[in-house]
């Protein structure tokens, strides 16, 4: 049964070019041209799902992007499986390999289909919320019952082999939608030189022409198209986007354009092509030309395969050379649909009737439907379909003219095994939702079109209600030259090309083609086929008091589905507004939410996944520290070097090995990556007086000072020494993560609060390399290659800072410490710190000089007792807790940011979290990180909790542990006892202490 | 209040469900209430629940300006956990979790609250000690947390990237493993139903334009479509639009409300049992018994009362979760969108007395807001019932922002949602 | 994604390149000691949040650097002007 519904002419497929794909595992055969949908129904493959909830057979329905069954999971490998393709947007490609998502053992014979039928009684919407609750520890088993039924397709089971690009856009005129509408509003703008984007989801431009059998200017519609399509392609101010699906309009004009590049060539991209490109376009002018979807009908059974919409089964026809049936029944609200009747009866094959659900019916297409004998039955509707997995025929019954009532008896009964029906169209009014816009009703259309948008937005044709072809061609002018206008540019002419007009009656409004029985006792009735909601469901909500919009929707999943309710919102509202006795509009419109169409997380993410998911900072020795073993920490954005085990080596031994360097030989430590903010200006030193908490008035050329900054919450939030570097001119540091937040934070107060200061910051942070020469030899290492500088104690003292060489390279050296030791830090050019790194291994090869990394400085700095911003403080400590009064300037003339948060109330408190040294009762013993104090460990829980271990490290220097943590009131507290209580049941036990453990006195760092 | 049981859906089934009662009434308001409370939101209703059942007091109305559960309940991501911090928090969130963990069977309404843990991942050992922090502090808290490391979280959730050479390399995570997921909608939807039942009316479409408040106290309610109605105490709970209430009452608050914005993946066959969120890489996840794969993105800088915020967040929402999870990148994202939350500068809530006699304020939960309703409507009843705070709710007066007594969860929980 | 003109670089550019710092318009007392912790309170944690017209203040982060003033509705997004620091918004937001 080879392609047993392919014409043998016509469409738009290249039927020399055979391509082979498999369903299901099965082969079957289309071609160029097809879709994977146009390809199946080629076939004769009538199901192609099962349905979420009662698992019921399900085939193809429509031929576009509001396709709500064909959802297949596409894929020859593991890494390359696509779950959730609509077949009817997939092209199909030789060697495609798919299957249905659903149904076991096939989709074909569901055993689950079974349980759907006896169970489904049981399943009105919102069953759920009223069931599976006894007990409620109950619901995970039950739930685990549920979720092996959820979810369509799967994702790849290995890493995504492809790549996605991303490419920013400008452009005067967006236009949205390659139908006449668009093409005719793309070409006004492109002839008066504006820059225009014309994007549209298929493959071809065209719009519904590709299907269509009307004629422009006397020739096929086609033809027309193909003539300005050739235009547009000779404008270099014109870009042309195919496959291209807009799927999201974001404020102030800014849309995403997601243009598949190879998804038409296979599942997995071409060697070095990317898969996808995400536009993102910024546009001056917008015009939505995105068309309407048809409506189907509801009607009993109406998700047996076999039924579609009307204009689907004209496009298979017209475009793919697919009749999916041989004995059609029309059913129609309205005189376009005649039109499919036509072409099914062109292409050879039955129309058994058309069913017209008005009493009269007298337009063009019509008159030309009777003319070809097909019959015509006025005033009726097909109110229940017969048939499990295709439909074998229908019931027909009479209908009044308000579409409220059927007749009870003479029913026609007749055979056919495809049922198209159309109810009219609903304008694609997403787009114009996305940026908060609510659509309007128009009585006269039947349907929602865009409404008031602060947007600069224009739309045309079909998304306007307008469906006729001059009139869309004329709208699709129009919005051209208003774009063009707006934009200050010369409109340049264009013909209208002229089409026949065809005369048709007026629709009539029907959502919901009642049964002879009452809603809740008829067949079923879907109106969301993927999300299996029925006309009784929406009933059955309203009477239960669920009468909003949104209630109706969330309580029966109404368009929550992949095709978020294209085909069958506009039903589901009106049905539920007529079971509250209201009209559409006092029901509510419901909201469009982007994507339009569902888009990969590939494709978002872009580039900026994997290695490029954020950049790494080195500093100018990390090839150094990696070629040396070092292990790294990520600090920010930075690679740190953490610590540099040597072979055989275990961590704490590393450490305790870098440790003894630095306070008996000499280490160094590569502390470029600490934030470094140039400041100069003749207000630079009030400046500082006013963010740093402590005084800088009186620091002099040549010194450095250690400075605490605070928020105006009094609360610390970051430290670092700065140095005078002259008069009018200071080298700020700052913590490695806070350095750009400082310099905004010194910006902010600057340009916003003090603009009458002249002061100038700029970072310097990737300038320099420092390096910190650490331990009792550093300065007779350092001597032996510096040049300009005397390093001795009497002539360059602790907190000094002086300019010389170091290794033949211009150097700031700074003496400073943070372990404690005499230290010398060395900046140069960043250009230079390989350079001057290595010579003073080279040198310091007698010393034993040894590299540390930041696991070793915080011990050595713990040992000190002093404080890691970020590691001993959480945005909740301020100055005097950490027991830095010494560093509170309370007297500066000038109330320092945190001055006055700091006398709040609350910040006076004695009882205070403060912070205290801890040393274990058993010293061998190191406390966790982040342990939790309490007076009493037999207390009940909740405990009453002291505070928390902020830094723990064992200490080779003592050869004991040592903590930092906060007491409650633990300045007050030395000596005394705390508890902390380990998830295992052990107590370890700690005494309160100074937390400077190690020389007291600072003696060392001053020799 | 018609008992919902599997044998009663049986029941209704053969009665083709033509049967079923409303779950709520939609009554006209009375002229006066004992107690009004502004917003039917997930807190408000649970607020007049909870005043119904455990104060009895069932004089209230819940005024709601559209539908009731409208707000920003039906627009979370669904995840209830209480591993706070501070004992303040840890105490009000674990608090709300003891009530959901029963709250099924009290409403008589499925919550799908599904105890299947939720990880807050680490990529730093900074990341390591706040967590770590927070274990042992919830362990004396008496909130269930614990540490996995690397190796074990890998074995627990195979999805998640721990490979050592991702850009921030996986090294463990804090899990509390009570902790989960519920069904949002039937949170509003029970707690409406069950209070309805016990003589609270629900009045939607019912927007509040004004108050009226004399000598310093309130008195009642102006509506744009019932004219005034009275109360003796009133209790708002409006979430994103607080400010607009507190304006109309003449003062500000500490807020800011600001676009949160959510996404879902299409449904595909569930590879995730559990929430992960992970506040280093800015992104968190779990899936859905639909096979959705839930996510949260970030908020938005500004404020916005628009429900939907910028595009560049959601990229770098997906972005993460790339990151997170490789095997995402060839699933789509099928629909955003977001809700308006009002942030305190502390990112914990406000249960508070106001400068206005008899006026209560029941907001700013930030990100954070539905694993607090059921606890957050049963302290504010509290409240409501006494005319001050329950002890619990006692820290979270507005009034912290003056004495500086705050409650600062983002520094220390890490993560704030 | 809002599409911001920096008023000192002249252009328009993507919102990605600011962010946000809130109300604009709040100066720092002149005389902090002199406040009460509610006055202090207030300066620091209150704020408007008008739902419509909304001062605030934007940094342009990844550009010039620069902080400016825009006032935009904060329900349709509309930025109605953009000023420097130091200038009057010419569209005045309620209260």
């Amino acid at each position: 049964m080879s392609q047993k519904n392919r014409l043998l002419t016509g469409g738009r497929i290249d039927r020399s070019k055979t391509l082979k794909f498999s369903y299901n595992g099965r082969q079957y055969q289309g071609y160029q041209g097809d879709t994977l949908a146009s390809a199946l129904l080629a076939n004769g493959v009538d199901i192609v799902a099962r349905s979420f909830k009662y698992s019921r057979p399900r085939g193809i329905v429509a031929a576009g992007a509001e396709e709500p069954n064909a959802v297949l999971q596409i894929g020859s490998t593991p890494a390359t499986q696509v779950p959730n393709v609509r077949a009817t947007q997939q092209e199909l490609y030789n060697g495609l390999v798919c299957g249905a998502t659903n149904g076991w053992p096939s989709v074909e014979s569901d055993i689950m289909g079974l349980f759907g039928k006896i169970g489904g009684s049981m399943m009105p919407p919102g069953f759920y919320y009223k069931t599976f609750m006894f007990p409620q520890s109950m619901w995970e088993t039950y739930e685990k019952y549920i979720r092996k039924a959820a979810g369509l397709g799967y994702a790849p089971t290995e890493r995504d082999p492809d790549i996605y690009d991303k490419m920013n856009q400008h452009c005067d005129l967006m236009v949205v939608g390659a139908g006449p509408a668009g093409l005719a509003a793309a070409l006004t703008a492109a002839r008066s030189g504006a820059r225009v984007i014309l994007a549209d989801e298929q493959a071809e431009f065209g719009g519904h022409l590709l299907s269509s059998r009307e004629k422009i200017d006397g020739k096929p519609a086609m033809a027309w198209v193909d003539a300005v399509v050739e235009e547009l392609g000779s404008y270099p101010n014109v870009t042309l986007l195919r496959r291209a699906t807009v799927n999201g309009y974001h404020d102030q004009n800014f849309l995403t354009v997601h243009q598949q590049l190879t998804d038409h060539l296979g599942d997995r991209a071409p060697a070095g092509q990317a898969r996808s490109r995400l536009h993102r376009v910024r546009a001056h002018w917008v015009v939505l030309a995105t068309g309407a979807h048809e409506r189907p009908l509801v009607f009993g059974n109406n998700d047996v395969p076999g039924c579609m919409i009307a204009s689907a089964v004209a496009t298979y026809i017209n475009r793919y050379g697919v009749v999916p049936g041989s004995k059609l029944v029309l059913m129609t609200t309205n005189d376009g649909a005649y039109q499919t009747a036509l072409d099914w009866a062109d292409a050879g094959r039955e129309v058994v009737a058309v069913v017209d659900t008005r009493a009269k019916a007298d337009g063009d297409l019509v008159a030309a439907v009777r003319k070809r004998g097909i019959k015509v039955m006025s005033g009726s509707a097909v109110i229940e379909v017969q048939g499990k997995k295709r439909v074998s025929g229908v019931t027909v019954a009479t209908i009044d003219a308000r579409g409220e009532r059927v007749s009870s008896n003479a029913h026609t009964l007749l055979e056919c095994d495809t049922v198209a029906s159309s109810g009219g169209w609903s304008p694609v009014v997403h787009l114009s939702c996305h940026t908060g816009s609510r659509p309007v009703w128009r009585d006269d259309i039947i349907g929602f079109v865009p409404g008031k948008t602060v947007q600069k937005q224009l739309v045309a044709g079909g998304v306007n209600g307008t469906y006729s072809l001059g009139k869309v061609l004329a709208e699709g002018f129009a919005a051209g030259q208003q774009a063009v206008q707006n934009l200050g540019l010369n409109s340049a002419k264009c013909k209208q090309p002229a089409v026949r007009e065809i005369r048709e009656g007026a629709p009539m409004a029907l959502f919901h083609v009642p049964h002879t029985k009452p809603t809740s006792r008829a067949p079923k009735q879907f109106v969301d086929l993927q999300n299996d909601v029925t006309a009784a469901g929406i009933e059955l909500a309203a009477r239960e008091g669920f009468e909003a919009i949104e209630h109706v929707k969330r309580y029966t999943a109404m368009g929550f589905g992949t095709d978020q309710g294209k085909l069958g919102n506009i039903n589901g509202m009106a049905i539920a507004a007529k079971a509250r006795g209201k009209s559409i509009p006092e029901t509510g419109t419901t909201v469009f939410r982007p994507n339009y169409t569902p888009i990969t997380f590939g494709a978002l993410a872009g580039r900026d996944a994997g290695a490029l998911f954020d950049p790494k900072r080195y500093t100018a020795m990390h090839k150094w520290h990696v070629e040396h073993g070092a292990e790294f920490e990520d600090v920010g954005q930075w690679k740190r070097p953490w610590y540099y085990p040597k072979a055989g080596e275990s961590m704490q031994q590393a450490l305790n090995r870098e440790c003894r360097a630095a306070r008996e030989g000499v280490a160094i430590l590569d502390a470029t990556t600490l934030g470094k903010v140039d400041i100069q200006g003749k207000d630079a030193r009030e400046f500082l007086g006013r963010v740093y908490s402590n005084a800088w008035a009186k620091l002099d050329v040549g010194k450095c000072r250690y400075g605490l900054m605070c928020h105006e919450d009094g609360m610390v939030f970051d430290d670092g020494v700065t140095s005078c570097l002259g008069e009018n001119h200071f080298l700020m540091t700052t913590t490695t993560g806070g350095a750009a937040g400082v310099l905004e934070w010194l910006e902010l107060y600057h340009q916003t609060e003090w603009p009458e200061l002249e002061v100038y910051f700029t970072s310097v942070t990737d300038h320099w390399a420092t390096m910190t020469l650490s331990g009792p030899n550093s300065r007779k290492l350092l001597e032996e290659l510096v040049e300009g500088v005397d390093l001795s104690n009497d002539n360059f003292k602790f907190m000094d800072w002086r300019e010389g060489k170091v290794a033949g390279v211009p150097a700031r050296i700074f003496r400073i410490s943070f372990t404690g030791e005499l230290s010398f830090e060395v900046n140069v050019q960043a250009n230079y710190g390989q350079y001057v790194w290595e010579k003073l291994f080279e040198q310091g090869a007698k010393y034993d000089l040894t590299p540390y990394g930041t696991e070793t400085m915080h011990i050595l700095r713990a040992e000190k007792g002093f404080i890691i911003v970020g590691q001993d403080t959480d945005g909740s400590m301020n100055p005097y807790d950490l027991g830095m009064s010494w560093c509170v300037g309370a007297k500066k003339p000038f109330s320092f940011i945190g001055k006055r948060g700091l006398l709040r109330e609350d910040n006076l408190g004695k009882n205070r979290k403060q912070l205290v040294g801890l040393k274990t009762r058993d010293p061998k013993v190191v406390l966790p990180e982040g342990a939790q104090a309490v007076a009493d460990p037999k207390q009940p829980v909740p405990m009453t909790l002291l505070g928390h271990i902020s830094s723990s490290y064992w200490s080779e220097t003592l050869g004991r542990s040592i903590a930092l943590g906060f007491i409650r009131g633990g300045h007050e507290r030395m000596g005394e006892t705390v508890y902390y209580p380990m998830a295992d049941g052990r107590v370890i036990e700690a005494e309160i202490c100074s937390p400077i453990f190690f020389d007291p006195k600072g003696e060392r760092q001053n020799v | 209040m018609q008992r919902y049981s599997g044998f009663g859906l049986l029941k209704h089934s053969l009665s083709h469900h033509e049967n079923w009662q409303r779950v709520w009434r939609n009554p006209t308001p009375k002229k006066k209430y004992d107690v009004i409370i502004v917003g039917g939101g997930g807190h408000g209703l649970s607020t007049a629940y909870y005043l119904a059942k455990e104060h009895g007091i069932t004089n209230v109305a819940v005024l709601e300006r559209g539908h009731l559960g409208g707000g920003n309940i039906c627009r979370n991501t669904t995840i209830v956990r209480s591993n706070y911090l501070w004992d303040e928090s840890a105490a009000l969130y674990e608090h709300s979790m003891k009530l959901w963990e029963g709250l099924s069977q009290d409403l008589n309404y499925n919550q799908m609250f599904s105890q299947r843990g939720c990880y807050h991942t680490c990529h730093t050992l900074q990341d390591l000690r706040t967590n770590e922090r927070l274990v042992y502090a919830n362990h004396l808290q008496g909130v269930d947390n614990e540490m996995v490391y690397a190796d074990q979280l890998q074995k627990e959730i195979p999805a998640l990237d721990c490979s050592k050479d991702a850009r921030y390399p996986v090294l463990g995570a804090s899990v509390q493993r009570r902790a989960g997921n519920a069904r949002h909608d039937a949170v509003a939807w029970g707690y409406a139903r069950a209070a309805d039942s016990l003589g609270v009316d629900l009045i939607q479409n019912c927007e509040v334009i004004d108050l009226e408040i004399n000598d310093g106290k309130i008195t009642g309610v102006k509506t744009k479509d019932y004219g005034v109605i009275k109360a003796d105490r009133v209790g708002c709970v409006v979430a994103g639009h607080s400010g607009v209430l507190a304006k109309m009452a003449g003062f500000e608050l500490p807020l800011e409300s600001h676009p949160l914005q959510a996404l879902v993946s299409e449904p595909i066959k569930p590879f995730l049992d559990t929430v992960l969120m992970s506040n280093h890489v800015h992104g968190y996840m779990s899936q859905s018994d639909k096979g959705d794969l839930v996510i949260g993105a970030g908020i938005d800088g500004w404020v916005g009362y628009g429900q939907r915020g910028s595009y560049g967040i959601i990229e770098h929402t997906i972005q993460a979760i790339v990151e997170l999870f490789p095997l995402t990148s060839r699933v789509r994202m099928n629909r955003q969108w977001g809700g308006i939350v009002d942030t305190c500068p502390d990112a914990s809530p406000i249960i508070s007395d106001t400068p206005v006699k008899n006026l209560f304020f029941n907001c700013g939960w930030g990100t954070g807001g539905f694993k607090g309703t059921p606890g957050s409507g049963n302290l504010f009843a509290h409240t409501l019932a006494h005319g001050k705070p329950h002890p619990v709710a006692e820290p979270f007066s507005m009034f912290r922002f003056h004495s500086g007594k705050l409650i600062d969860e983002h520094g220390a929980a890490g993560v704030a949602h | 994604m809002l599409h911001i003109y920096c008023p000192h670089c002249g252009e328009y550019r993507e919102e990605e390149e600011f962010h946000c710092k809130g109300q604009a318009h709040i100066p720092r007392p002149l005389d902090p000691d002199n406040c009460s912790d509610e006055e202090w309170g207030n300066y620091m944690y209150f704020r408007h949040n008008p739902k419509g017209l909304h001062h605030e203040i934007w940094y342009h982060s990844t550009g010039c650097q620069k902080f400016f003033n825009i006032t935009r509705d904060t329900v349709t997004y509309e930025i109605k002007e953009v000023y420097k620091m130091g200038e009057q918004p010419s569209v005045a937001a309620k209260g």
